[in-house]
């Protein structure tokens, strides 16, 4: 199949789920005439009209809201958050309305829904157009979180997403729209596996979405200096796939954690407690996070770069782990 | 002799604000007993024809949301008083099998989506569910209910404003009962003429006395079939909380005249002075639907009562669809550390 790219990959994703389904509708700011902030739905309003493509007011509360009411009587609603900084206008909706609705009233209904949106780094969008907030997603029991990293997974894991009968936050990264790949279209893994990206022995790097392209660079790097680095891509964070991760430290014995959020309370604080937990008897080293930095994210792309890991950092980072 | 329909309809009117004060006595009763799962109790006393009104002009399919005093909106609806009650005492009998109590109770079956402990939180839900049935044409309405608390949310808004863009059959039920907990309206909102609010985001809106069973539901039943082509609307229905908050509140912020005169404004008693002044019912009459409607509440409160409590492996059900993915243990967790057998 030829390359094609990210983003490109997700519209084949909606697409296609539409044209299955008519119950899925998508909901969210400038989602249709203007094809989506980045571009992810373009074209979709003349393929499929504006009753299923619907643009919305700036009122991420009612977004939300209006996807939850839609699911529980019958629709499968996307509803689209341009940016994930702006789901504080909405974790009402998200947090205790969504992720709960199954469970206060008995498992009688679910709330078949997915909100999309894209966060991260990478394009100086400054202290409210660059977080990381995927650690508020999963500290909510009832939500299911996905992050893919490439042109498959995104392609896969939304398809999947729109077959489930609970919540989904499906969050992309705003720095990998472009990114080219080719899709593999009979490659879906099961919901909530994690997957191998690269086999090593020395260290096993644990990440998701945007990181894990920068982990690889730097195993890639490594691997000249004849350090084996195995790098594991999450591809959810709930459901959490520990068993992959498990089994590789413990041929590894040694451990980091890659995420962009920032360090304190993030998801790398749960990764490392879990490695901790699950394969103490294997580590030879505490498990190291390599995260964001606990700051907001500044707008100057030298300060921007700086908050979050890159690559020379994973390397070095490696280095120290493995006392080189 | 064939009855005056606006007899039967008075009569079935006064069984219902009848059922629905006595539900919320019963109610009151379990919760002073230590029988109510938790520790809030929201009582719609004096505010039962706003529920009994909107809920006799709303049709079967129709769709609805309620908030966190909404025991009356849903007995109106059909629910059944054992297994509301049950709910409201966390058994397993109970319409969220226990789950969700009196702030979350839901029954699909009947259309209720959902009460709400968020103060505006279920709102947005009708403006989906009007969505949904916009899109089935299959003419059905969504209804939120919630008080004047609610007002000052600004939810409420987006979900006004996006109800007129999209003319959906939505219909936005304020009943007023003059108190967000213990903050009189008037130092809650600058302004009072809810109406004008709603017209201005292009809704059909009206102010009803909540005291007349059958001003509201006129003025519903008016406006839902409007609402049903995608005119949404707004009603407010002007009542009086009768106690305080919750159910151990005695209202120390609100003096007792004003409190006499407030329950003073008593639909069931209108109603029932209507009937007997007609000759549709004598007095006897009267209190013997009354006595009926006791029965069948003590019933449901000795149902509530004698329910079993659900079992606690139950905690883990529901969280996500049980095909796809279940919570574990924290236990199992900590086990699973320390290389921990069972047992």
């Amino acid at each position: 199949m030829a390359e094609t790219t990210y983003r490109e990959a997700l519209r084949l994703a909606l697409t296609e789920s539409m044209r299955s389904d008519p119950s899925i509708i998508i909901l969210g700011e400038e989602v249709g005439k203007y094809g989506g902030a980045y571009g992810v739905t373009k074209g979709m309003l003349e393929e499929f009209g504006d009753a299923r493509i619907r643009d919305t007011p700036i009122s991420e509360e009612v977004i939300v809201g209006a996807a939850v009411g839609a699911a529980m009587t019958g629709l499968r609603p996307v509803a689209e958050l341009m940016y994930i900084d702006f789901v504080t206008l909405a974790m009402d909706q998200l947090v205790n309305q969504a992720a709960k609705i199954r469970y206060m009233f008995g498992g009688q209904i679910g709330v078949p829904m997915v909100l999309r949106s894209q966060g991260g780094t990478g394009r100086s969008g400054a202290a409210q157009h660059s977080q990381s907030l995927e650690a508020w997603m999963m500290h909510t029991p009832g939500l299911h979180l996905a992050m893919p990293s490439t042109v498959t997974d995104a392609y896969h894991l939304l398809k999947h997403s729109l077959t489930l009968n609970d919540p989904v936050v499906f969050l992309e990264h705003k720095g990998l729209y472009t990114l080219k790949g080719t899709l593999e279209p009979d490659k879906a893994l099961p919901w909530g596996k994690a997957e191998v990206r690269r086999q090593g022995g020395d260290c096993t790097l644990v990440s998701y979405s945007r990181m894990i392209h920068l982990c690889m660079d730097a195993a890639e790097t490594l691997s000249k200096e004849g350090i084996s680095v195995e790098v594991i891509d999450l591809r959810t964070l709930h459901p959490l796939d520990m068993q992959t991760v498990s089994e590789s430290v413990s041929r590894t014995g040694r451990a980091m954690v890659v995420t962009e959020d920032c360090l304190t309370a993030g998801v790398s604080a749960e990764l490392s407690a879990r490695i901790m937990e699950e394969a103490f008897d294997f580590l030879e080293e505490p498990v190291v996070r390599l995260s964001g930095e606990d700051i907001p994210i500044p707008v100057s792309p030298q300060l921007e770069q700086g908050s979050v890991p890159g690559v020379e950092r994973i390397m070095s980072t490696v280095k120290m782990l493995l006392r080189r | 002799m064939i009855d005056h329909p606006e007899k039967q309809q008075a009569l079935r009117f006064f069984r219902q604000l009848v059922r629905v004060r006595t539900f919320e006595e019963r109610v009151s009763e379990l919760f002073v007993q230590g029988g109510t799962a938790g520790s809030m109790l929201h009582l719609s006393i004096g505010e039962e024809a706003g529920a009994v009104g909107v809920m006799g002009a709303m049709r079967e399919g129709d769709g609805f949301t309620t908030h966190h005093r909404g025991h009356g909106i849903f007995l109106a609806r059909g629910a059944d008083p054992k297994r509301m009650m049950a709910e409201i005492a966390g058994k397993s009998s109970g319409y969220c099998r226990g789950k969700g109590g009196s702030m979350h109770i839901a029954d699909m079956g009947l259309g209720h989506l959902g009460a709400n402990a968020i103060v505006g939180g279920g709102i947005s839900h009708v403006v989906g569910a009007g969505l949904t049935y916009q899109m089935k044409h299959n003419g059905n309405a969504a209804i939120a209910f919630f008080g004047d608390g609610a007002m000052q949310q600004g939810i409420l808004y987006e979900s006004m404003n996006l109800s007129a863009l999209w003319k959906l059959p939505v219909m936005f039920v304020c009943i007023n009962n003059e108190y967000g907990m213990g903050t009189r309206l008037d130092r809650a909102s600058a302004t009072l003429e809810f109406e004008r609010r709603a017209e201005t985001f292009g809704l059909r809106a009206a102010e009803v006395d909540g005291t007349d069973v059958f001003e509201v539901y006129n003025r519903s039943r008016n406006m839902l079939e409007d609402v049903r082509k995608g005119q949404p609307a707004f009603l407010k229905v002007n009542s009086y909380r009768f106690h305080g908050h919750a159910r151990m509140d005695k209202s120390p912020y609100r003096d007792q005249d004003e409190e006499r005169e407030g329950r003073k404004k008593d639909a069931i008693a209108f109603l029932r002075q209507h009937i007997v002044e007609e000759g549709w019912y004598q007095e006897s009459e009267c209190d013997e639907l009354v006595e009926e409607v006791k029965q069948e509440m003590d019933e449901a409160l000795k149902y509530a009562q004698q329910s079993s409590n659900p079992s606690p492996e139950e905690i883990y059900d529901d969280v996500f669809d049980p095909e796809t993915d279940n919570p574990v243990s924290v236990d199992f967790r900590i086990r699973q550390a320390l290389h921990y057998s069972q047992g």
